[in-house]
């Protein structure tokens, strides 16, 4: 028994209890706390289990951009809050049941996987220098499945044009109405000027790194989102309106060149989302760089919520 | 001198780590919100201090003891500002502790 296996037992026990203290409490804040907290002690998890490029991701939007979306989520959602009535006995059997069913559907489908679990992970490191890349995840996410990246930029505007189409169409093309919790204080605005030089530049080192060392354009964009929504937040900046054509140019620019570069596959390599041999990485670098500013844009105008107003107040 | 500077090293994680087991003691048992906010502050600030100074013969080079250093004065910076913004909130309006 190592001082290695403690920690990980504890870690382990530690993350079972933060899960089940954000199932059980009651308030939508302490729950959200609850699950921020889950988030970060899952990136540490992901670190034990040398997966750091998953562990970044899993800190920057699970403990991160997710608990902020909740949070903004629970403001809009407190006025409904605190009806107090409690559901049926019939509502909470049925509710429970399915809990259970879920529960032990996971548990059989955990327990009957094979012990030694298929991989392409030899493959992967075997071809890693065709990618011109380092970092085994970047070659899997931009060249071996890219394919799959891309869909899953498209999914992220996707559900920015879900958020966007709450919004009544009165107010169709205005501004998120951005849900501050507090008034602006100094030493708000302080932290607000200070970080985001710092944390813009950690945002493109990330995605720089992210050829040959963990990182990459969701983490990097990541960064920038959240320097961007503390610069809204300070209001140093105003929350633009959703129509203009700079923010429209932005959220789409990633996607597109990804796209075009996929699309010139079929004419100088030969399939879609192939790069011509020598090519890969200067390719992957356009790419993944605007994939990086669009990210950071989708995630903060997530965060920002659906237009509420015409004009800047 | 490898000795001393693994000595080094334990001793100052160590008292590092004492200081987090106090400052989560006050957390705990601290009666309201600023004297729980004064315990975390004091432990950012000494406890990861510690245990980065003692982690420094062990950084990888001079860079990664300068990342080590961003690190502590990054957490003490986000720390001590979150800090004052929460007792912000909790002098104004919400005295629920």
């Amino acid at each position: 028994m190592t001082y290695a296996f403690v920690f990980e037992i504890g870690l382990a026990a530690l993350l079972l209890t933060i899960a089940t203290w954000a199932i059980v409490a009651r308030a939508a804040f302490a729950a959200i706390v609850a699950f921020m907290i889950y988030g970060l002690l899952v990136g540490i998890v992901w670190v034990r289990l040398f997966a750091v490029d998953v562990a970044l991701t899993e800190a920057a939007i699970g403990g991160g951009l997710t608990g902020m979306l909740l949070l903004g989520a629970a403001a809009r959602l407190r006025e409904a809050e605190g009806s107090g009535e409690r559901p049926g006995l019939a509502v909470r059997l049925v509710a429970g049941a399915l809990c259970v069913l879920v529960s032990a559907a996971l548990g059989i489908v955990v327990f009957s996987l094979p012990d030694a679990a298929p991989t392409l992970a030899p493959t992967a490191m075997a071809n890693l220098a065709q990618s011109g890349l380092g970092n085994p995840v970047a070659a899997v996410l931009f060249v071996f499945r890219a394919f799959d990246t891309l869909l899953e930029k498209v999914v992220l505007l996707l559900a920015l044009v879900g958020v966007w189409s709450l919004a009544p169409d009165r107010v169709w093309g205005g501004v998120p109405g951005f849900r501050v919790y507090s008034e602006p204080s100094s030493i708000l605005v302080y932290l607000a000027q200070l970080l985001p030089p710092i944390g813009i530049m950690i945002g493109i080192y990330m995605f720089w790194t992210g050829a040959s060392h963990p990182g990459g354009a969701f983490q990097g964009g990541t960064v920038l989102a959240a320097m961007w929504l503390l610069v809204m937040i300070a209001r140093l900046q105003p929350v633009p309106a959703i129509s203009q054509l700079r923010i429209r140019f932005l959220l789409v620019v990633g996607p597109v060149i990804f796209i075009v570069i996929g699309l010139l596959g079929f004419v100088f390599a030969d399939a879609f989302l192939a790069y011509p041999a020598g090519y890969a990485k200067p390719l992957i670098v356009i790419a993944e760089s605007t994939l990086t500013l669009s990210i950071g844009v989708t995630l903060g105008l997530l965060v920002a919520g659906p237009p509420e107003r015409m004009t800047q107040q | 001198m490898t000795l001393a500077l693994d000595i080094f090293t334990l001793v100052a994680v160590a008292a590092g780590s004492f200081f987090f087991m106090a400052g989560t003691v006050g957390l705990l048992r601290f009666p309201d919100t600023m004297t729980r906010l004064h315990a975390l502050t004091k432990v950012d600030n000494l406890g990861l201090g510690l245990i980065v100074v003692g982690l420094f013969p062990r950084a990888e080079g001079f860079l990664g003891a300068l990342k080590l250093l961003s690190v502590w004065i990054f957490v003490q910076l986000s720390g001590a500002i979150v800090s004052q913004l929460i007792a912000h909130v909790a002098r104004r309006g919400g005295r629920r502790t």
